[in-house]
């Protein structure tokens, strides 16, 4: 089997897994529990690295844009540069590939070691559908914490932009946050979040679907947790561009 | 004769026998009168299956009947676990039917299967215990997928833990536990719910003697004392000695003893059925398997 051939085949079956995980997600029983223990691990777990990501980010982009903007005298809109590049582009993109990283890695070991040890088909002759009890559980808490974690980056981001601008430059905290306001649109704001449930849906089948087709033993384990980071990262990055274009076409392009 | 007569009689012969009863004849004649009985437990019919051009199974025909064991036997990667597996409906054959309890359950769907799944146990080769839940959970997953109440859920852990001898490590992670305690515990886990069926998949490769002969102990026990239909995957011929020679009662204290086929009963509930390259290359009792003249077969037995 060729390589596109072998792509098509990926996505088609990690497009079935998403779909089987929401068409089964409200029948009964239903796996509340697994669910907030997995927002649990997911999101508060991920907590620490969003919030070192969201405020480096943030004070970095002050710190590379403040004298480009001095140069034209428009030092004031350092806190519109920062805010706007963060809630449109790299908070949720930051965020997405943070969560990749630690979650999709996790996650595809996680039912990669099962695959190899027979949990799953224990699982199945038990009379439980991994899909609902394993794959549901994972995607909805990502879907939960994914955007909420992405929110929060922005948010310390913003205020890692304020530090520098203020401790290190000339700029007032006020012109700052004024800055920030003026520049921060409803459309921003909802494009965020529509960029982070895509990446969330990404990280959870994608993962899912490389731990659930695991095979080789622990080598297999070791090559699913490997190729879920790398192809949850690469989804991500061009999901990216296709959605910022979708919703240009959408809303029209930002007037600033 | 009047049939008052007759009964007299007869419970005066079955008192100087010092054996059956009129009660037990009748519930053994109600038995084999039952249809139900007669359809057998599993089926397989002209069951092939190919993973690319690697034929696992060739045109594959057996039968299991109720309360019986079938022993599969074979060397490794000759098709035995993964006749389990289309039993329980894990795989799907390429072509050929596989019926369970009369149902044809070769073209079910996943959500079908379930409900099929629930009369059937399953005990892994390692025992596959999920890693994340005490024994208490894993013997208790299936009542709590159930949403049984707790209390009852206690109460069926507990008699099963019992049953494998396991009651004290009731709290313990299966990260703790031994190679054996592990199988037992799935065993344990497997027979959750009363499952008619019992499927072992290698239950006691890589155990000592000691241990290996528990399981199978457990395995006799649940063929002549619970009605349990069986398939016994093994490659170890000890465990065919055990489970074709050997059959379990409970004596006059209640409590559970195993006795030597020839002492009192002739075992006929127990057969083998031994597969090569997914074919079967023999099918009867463990008297005509030692008698069998095929090399392969001999050197299996032999170990050279």
């Amino acid at each position: 089997m060729n390589f596109a051939l072998r792509a098509l085949l990926e996505v088609q079956e990690t497009t079935l897994l998403a779909v089987r995980a929401a068409g089964r997600l409200f029948r009964r029983p239903s796996y509340v529990p697994e669910m907030i223990s997995q927002m649990d691990v997911i999101g508060v777990g991920s907590l620490t690295i969003i919030l070192l990501t969201g405020f480096f980010t943030g004070g970095v982009l002050a710190l590379q844009t403040y004298p480009t903007l001095k140069y034209y005298g428009a030092q004031d809109q350092t806190g519109r540069l920062v805010a706007t590049a963060l809630v449109r582009e790299l908070g949720p993109v930051l965020s997405g590939l943070m969560v990749a990283g630690r979650v999709a890695s996790a996650i595809a070991a996680e039912l990669g070691s099962m695959v190899v040890s027979q949990q799953i088909d224990a699982m199945r002759a038990l009379g439980t559908d991994p899909v609902r009890k394993l794959v549901a559980p994972r995607l909805v808490a990502l879907l939960i914490t994914l955007p909420l974690l992405t929110l929060i980056a922005d948010a310390i981001g913003i205020g890692g932009g304020w530090v520098v601008s203020t401790q290190f430059f000339d700029i007032g905290s006020g012109s700052f946050m004024a800055a920030v306001w003026d520049g921060l649109t409803t459309d921003d704001i909802i494009g965020g979040f529509v960029k982070t449930a895509a990446f969330a849906l990404i990280i959870g089948t994608v993962a899912c679907h490389k731990g659930l087709n695991t095979e080789g033993g622990t080598v297999g384990v070791g090559r699913s947790t490997t190729s879920a980071v790398v192809a949850t990262s690469i989804l991500i990055i061009v999901a990216d561009y296709f959605i910022t274009r979708g919703l240009q076409l959408i809303f029209g392009l930002p007037a600033g | 004769m009047s049939t008052a007569d007759v009964e007299e009689r007869e419970q005066e012969g079955g008192a100087a026998r010092g054996g059956v009863s009129t009660a037990a004849a009748e519930s053994t004649f109600h038995e084999v009168d039952d249809r139900e009985r007669i359809t057998p437990a599993i089926e397989f019919q002209d069951v092939t299956l190919a993973f690319d051009d690697r034929v696992i199974l060739d045109n594959l025909s057996f039968k299991v009947n109720k309360g019986e064991t079938k022993i599969i036997l074979g060397g490794s990667g000759g098709g035995k676990s993964t006749t389990i597996k289309l039993i329980l409906g894990l795989l799907k054959p390429d072509a050929g039917r596989v019926l369970v309890d009369g149902e044809d359950i070769t073209d079910y769907t996943e959500a079908q299967m379930m409900s099929v799944r629930k009369k059937m146990g399953m005990v892994f080769q390692e025992g596959a215990l999920f890693d994340s839940l005490s024994v208490y959970d894993n013997v208790a997953y299936r009542l709590h997928e159930q949403n049984v109440p707790e209390d009852e859920v206690e109460q069926e852990v507990r008699r099963m833990l019992r049953f494998v001898n396991l009651e004290d490590a009731i709290d313990k992670m299966p990260i703790e536990l031994s190679g054996g305690m592990r199988r037992r515990v799935g065993i344990a886990r497997a027979l959750v719910g009363g499952p008619k069926i019992v499927m072992f998949d290698e239950p006691t490769a890589g155990l000592d003697p000691p241990t290996a002969r528990t399981i199978c102990e457990l395995a006799i026990k649940l063929r002549d004392l619970e009605d349990v239909s069986s398939i016994f995957v093994t490659h170890e011929m000890n465990n065919v000695k055990y489970l074709t020679s050997e059959y379990a009662v409970v004596n006059d204290d209640g409590e559970i003893v195993f006795e030597e086929e020839g002492q009192r009963l002739c075992l006929t509930n127990t057969k083998v059925l031994m597969l090569r390259g997914g074919k079967i290359i023999f099918e009867g009792t463990d008297e005509s398997l030692h008698k069998n003249q095929d090399a392969y077969i001999q050197r299996f037995i032999r170990g050279h």
